[in-house]
């Protein structure tokens, strides 16, 4: 679906021509990222992460491919393979770096991402199925990179794998036979590094599967905007070539330069210098961390210490994936009828003094030791996590009074709804406002 | 309902994990956590200048050979580096004849060529770094239980690995006499030991070490460039070397690191005006009170 005023594509070169009758994937091009696609003109530079996180995942398919042509998935010679990558293969060095850094990036890139469609409700109608498959790529990202972390076969490697594997352990029942299933033995070893690899491998194609869907969900009501406001005419709109793509080519400049400083400059400044011990079972590391992206939800598992009713550890489990999947549910918690915080006052305050400062905490208490005070600190913000999303989300969309929407995008940029009394007139029109009672 | 069901849920979790605060609150309030000699005693390692330091930093290769020369004479007794080859010590500055030398100094594993059974003979530049021991049995056997670690990544597998190498090679000290801001390891902990065959040494994170200290007097290795060889200067090139031996390409990778740059910000300061361009027709221009806009985005062509 478009808008009525998109442009068609017409192609004039002969050859275009001949390609758009019988493949006419430049007409599919024009009319996903082309000047077919009218987008709203008000998007601010958090709507460039999109662009930004698809630009990591071929940035990781890539530099992943090649590194894999390097790689012995084998439990034996995995962590000198990757020191011959490092020291032997031809730039073997910065492929290495820029796809351990690319990881780091990609989630920085997606977490922004996350809570820009949280901040602007992307998630409610008619953007639920956008936001459905966005967090199902989330999920899969996080197994991606798990695994990918295990690839090296150092100290972190292993006894990640080993705690990760672990959870699954704490299922009544099933738990163990599923972790012996799941790791092909005990312990990692060699079979559960080669299953690993293969899934590392796969798993990026099916991300990038998701995502033509997600692009493709996302082009049945077009982009999202500052305002919430739907798109209303032309002039709401703009093509997103070239007006985007030249707002992309710069987001994506300064993003470059800032990956380049870490992949150049302080390549292992993400990473935990144990993973450069090669894995010894018989050695536990003093403290068991994750890759930092992992640290809001291991603060959450590791936040539950006391066995009310079930154990503590399957509290932890629970809650934490708990943690991931009531994002699938936002669109039915939050039912208020504005979308922007921009105009939502109570729910402004709750995002960014009551999530954003939790999420900071998680991450902080997720990489810290299980110790005092972390371990109160993680408590806290874990409560708040679940209140926020699962109580406050819902009761704040029935007591809030929104702010005025503007009537259109086009009114907000140029300002023109004084805010004398035709204000009224437009939120009624607005159709995402509710009246003012 | 979906919301019913939600804040239940959420409330549960939310009770189950303040009880888990409670009960953590209440016993970080009454119960007294004893403080532990590695906590307290522990450094963290001392801060020391190197010239590969920093964004534009580069080997010193002089001292790069002086460090080699204090892991061949004095570290390999125990210690590998079986990640190196002999023909990385090109990347030092030896000339291809001072390789094959040096290659040749080492006794690497071979197999005699009439009657397939193991022996040695002289290191070629295709070797690695021979270790000190056949296996880790032996190795073990030989240190008191304690495998000497392999050096070849050692300084990035420690938090700020070259200073940590250094400050633990001149770190020993005697536990009886230790003190940290005017606190006596002794008088705080009396109990504190340092168990037969282990050495102290604060900088090690449970304060005792097998390894013995390796760096005893001054002038334990003689330098052939003449450097006064102290053991703070033995310790810092020998973990001036162990930090080339752990990335070889370090230097390299800042010297790419700059032109990439270069590029990306020339890049990005022409996308930015780009994007100017693109948009200044759709711009609302801001005027005194009044806003109009010069265009409707359709008019634009690019």
């Amino acid at each position: 679906m478009s808008f009525p005023w998109a442009k068609a594509y017409e192609p004039k070169a002969p050859l275009m021509r001949f390609l758009d009758e019988r493949l006419p994937l430049p007409r599919f091009v024009y009319n996903a990222v082309g000047a077919g696609y009218p987008v709203p003109r008000n998007l601010s530079y958090f709507w460039n992460f999109g662009i930004l996180a698809g630009f990591c995942l071929v940035l990781q398919i890539v530099t992943g491919v090649v590194l894999a042509m390097h790689y012995s998935a084998n439990a034996l010679v995995a962590f000198n393979s990757v020191e011959h990558i490092m020291r032997d293969v031809n730039w073997g060095w910065m492929l290495r770096y820029a796809h351990a850094n690319g990881a780091s990036f990609f989630f920085v890139v997606v977490y922004i991402h996350i809570f820009r469609g949280l901040f602007y409700s992307s998630y409610k109608a008619p953007r639920e199925m956008i936001w459905l498959l966005g967090v199902v790529i989330f999920l899969l990202m996080m197994a991606t990179a798990f695994m990918g972390y295990v690839l090296p076969w150092g100290q972190m490697s292993f006894w990640g794998a080993k705690v990760i594997t672990g959870l699954f352990g704490a299922i009544p029942l099933v738990g163990e036979p599923l972790q012996i299933w799941l790791l092909g033995g005990y312990a990692p070893d060699n079979a559960a590094l080669n299953r690993f690899y293969s899934l590392h491998f796969l798993l990026p194609f099916v991300i990038a599967g998701v995502v033509i869907l997600h692009i493709w969900a996302l082009h049945i009501p077009g982009s999202s905007n500052p305002t919430g406001v739907e798109v209303k005419s032309e002039s709401d709109t703009v093509p997103f070539h070239p007006y985007y793509t030249a707002k992309d080519g710069f987001g994506l400049g300064v993003f470059l330069i800032i990956y380049t400083l870490f992949v150049f400059f302080l390549p292992n400044a993400l990473g935990h210098p144990d993973n450069y011990i090669p894995a010894n079972p018989l050695s536990t590391p003093a403290h068991i961390v994750p890759e930092w992206y992992f640290w809001p939800f291991y603060a959450i598992l590791r936040a539950f210490t006391s066995d009310f009713l079930l154990p503590a550890k399957l509290w932890g489990v629970l809650a934490m994936f708990s943690a991931i999947l009531c994002w699938f549910f936002l669109p039915w918690l939050d039912r208020s009828p504005v979308r922007s915080g921009h105009y939502r006052p109570l729910f402004r305050k709750f995002f960014l003094f009551g999530l954003i400062p939790c999420m900071a905490v998680l991450f902080w208490c997720g990489g810290a030791p299980a110790e005092e005070p972390y371990v109160m600190l993680s408590q806290i913000a874990t409560a708040y996590y679940f209140l926020h999303f699962l109580v406050i989300l819902p009761i704040v969309s029935l007591v809030e009074r929104p702010e005025p929407l503007p009537y259109s995008i086009t009114d907000a940029v140029l300002g023109t709804p004084a805010d004398d009394g035709t204000v009224k007139g437009h939120m009624i029109q607005g159709e995402n406002a509710r009246p003012a009672v | 309902m979906t919301r019913l069901i939600g804040i239940l849920v959420g409330l549960v979790f939310t009770f189950v994990v303040l009880l888990a605060f409670v009960f953590g609150a209440w016993t970080f309030a009454t119960e007294e956590v004893s403080p532990t000699a590695e906590h307290e005693f522990h450094l963290a390692p001392r801060h020391a200048s190197y010239q590969f330091d920093g964004a534009l930093g580069t080997w010193d290769y002089q001292q790069l050979q002086r460090g080699y020369q204090v892991y061949k004479e004095v570290c390999s007794a125990c210690h590998s580096l079986k990640l190196v080859g002999l023909r990385n010590l090109a990347e030092l500055g030896y000339t291809e004849a001072e390789v094959k030398a040096e290659a040749a100094s080492w006794v690497v594993p071979g197999i005699d060529p009439v009657t397939g059974e193991a022996s040695t003979r002289p290191g070629t530049p295709t070797d690695y770094f021979p270790s000190p021991y056949p296996n880790d049995v032996a190795a073990a056997a030989a240190n008191n239980n304690a495998v000497p670690p392999d050096l070849s990544l050692i300084t990035k597998a420690r938090h700020h690995g070259t200073e940590y190498v250094r400050s633990l090679l001149t770190g020993y000290r005697n536990p009886d006499t230790f003190s940290v801001d005017g606190k006596r390891l002794k008088e705080e902990f009396p109990d504190f030991e340092t168990p037969a065959g282990l050495h102290f040494n604060p900088y090690f994170p449970n304060l005792n070490l097998a390894m013995a200290p390796p760096l005893t007097t001054p002038g334990q290795v003689t330098y052939a460039d003449g450097t006064d060889p102290t053991i703070e200067q033995m310790a810092t090139d020998v973990s001036a070397f162990l930090t080339w031996t752990a990335e070889p390409t370090l230097v390299r990778r800042k010297q790419t690191g700059w032109p990439v740059l270069g590029f990306l910000l020339f890049a990005t300061v022409l996308a930015w005006y780009a994007k100017k361009q693109v948009w200044a027709p759709v711009k609302p221009k801001k005027r005194k009170g009044a806003v109009t806009a010069t265009a409707t985005p359709g008019d634009h062509e690019a």
